[in-house]
């Protein structure tokens, strides 16, 4: 079971807004004590993800958890948006495969980067994605 | 800011890029640094990430995007410094950083961009004495 240790909330709605939002991504990390590699990996994927989300939905909102499981500690975070949504999501996970100019690495790369990682989408309705690293995952 | 700084040391360009770049300094750094390499006819351009903690796959496409401007300018781009856990987590993530050469630090990255230069300018050797 995972419990919530601490939450936080950030808008994100320019590009202005994704360096202070790895950095608070990068306090909480360094919070629960989070190896540097680890952190690196968790502010990678997460950086990938609000790019995503300021390209494809123009901005949304970033929740930030500490979660506890055990004896493991780690950061949640879903980014939740309401843009246009993704009717292929097996397709947007592959990768290589991007409907717009990027390399089409961000949300492939971004779930090798952490130890979960899930998507939801609906079409006109808007995308989430949850990931979650583990202290020491 | 809106601007890194672009330093010419003879032949090369030299960037130091010392803050987390947001998009809008990253796209100006590459559009400078080929107006440069234009203007001064450098032949070797040398970016020194090691302030950067993260390298994402926007700043990947970023390096590599110089790099492959500067070769077609004709210059060699070498990109050092990177911190463990970036090259790591870069190579996780996908990104090989395809057409920039890298080296640990700056003195073995002005090494490797001299031994590219000479190498290239062999052929070309005479005319070099006119400058």
């Amino acid at each position: 079971m995972k419990i919530v240790l601490n939450k936080d909330t950030m808008k994100i709605e320019k590009e202005q807004d994704v360096v202070p939002f790895r950095n608070r991504v990068k306090e909480y990390a360094v919070k629960i004590g989070m190896s540097l590699v680890n952190q690196t990996k968790l502010i990678t994927a997460a950086s990938e993800l609000v790019r995503n989300m300021l390209k494809y939905a123009n901005g949304g909102v970033v929740l930030i958890e500490v979660i506890s499981q055990g004896r493991d500690n780690g950061i949640r975070l879903t980014f939740q948006d309401k843009g246009p949504g993704i009717g292929d999501i097996a397709l947007a996970m592959k990768d290589g495969y991007s409907s717009g100019k990027s390399l089409g690495i961000g949300l492939p790369g971004a779930k090798r980067l952490v130890n979960e990682f899930d998507i939801k989408s609906i079409v006109g309705e808007g995308t989430t994605v949850t990931i979650i690293k583990w202290k020491n995952g | 800011m809106d601007r890194i700084p672009i330093l010419r040391m003879g032949k090369f360009l030299l960037v130091t890029i010392q803050i987390d770049l947001y998009d809008r300094l990253a796209t100006n750094l590459e559009t400078d640094l080929v107006q440069m390499v234009n203007k001064t006819g450098a032949k070797g351009v040398l970016i020194d990430i090691s302030a950067l903690s993260i390298v994402d796959s926007f700043m990947g496409r970023i390096l590599g995007n110089i790099g492959s401007m500067s070769k077609i300018m004709d210059a060699e781009t070498v990109v050092v410094g990177m911190q463990p856990a970036v090259a790591i987590t870069l190579i996780e993530l996908g990104l090989e950083l395809k057409g920039v050469h890298t080296a640990l630090n700056v003195e073995r990255g002005m090494d490797l961009l001299m031994h590219k230069i000479d190498l290239t300018d062999e052929t070309v050797q005479d005319e070099d004495s006119t400058e």
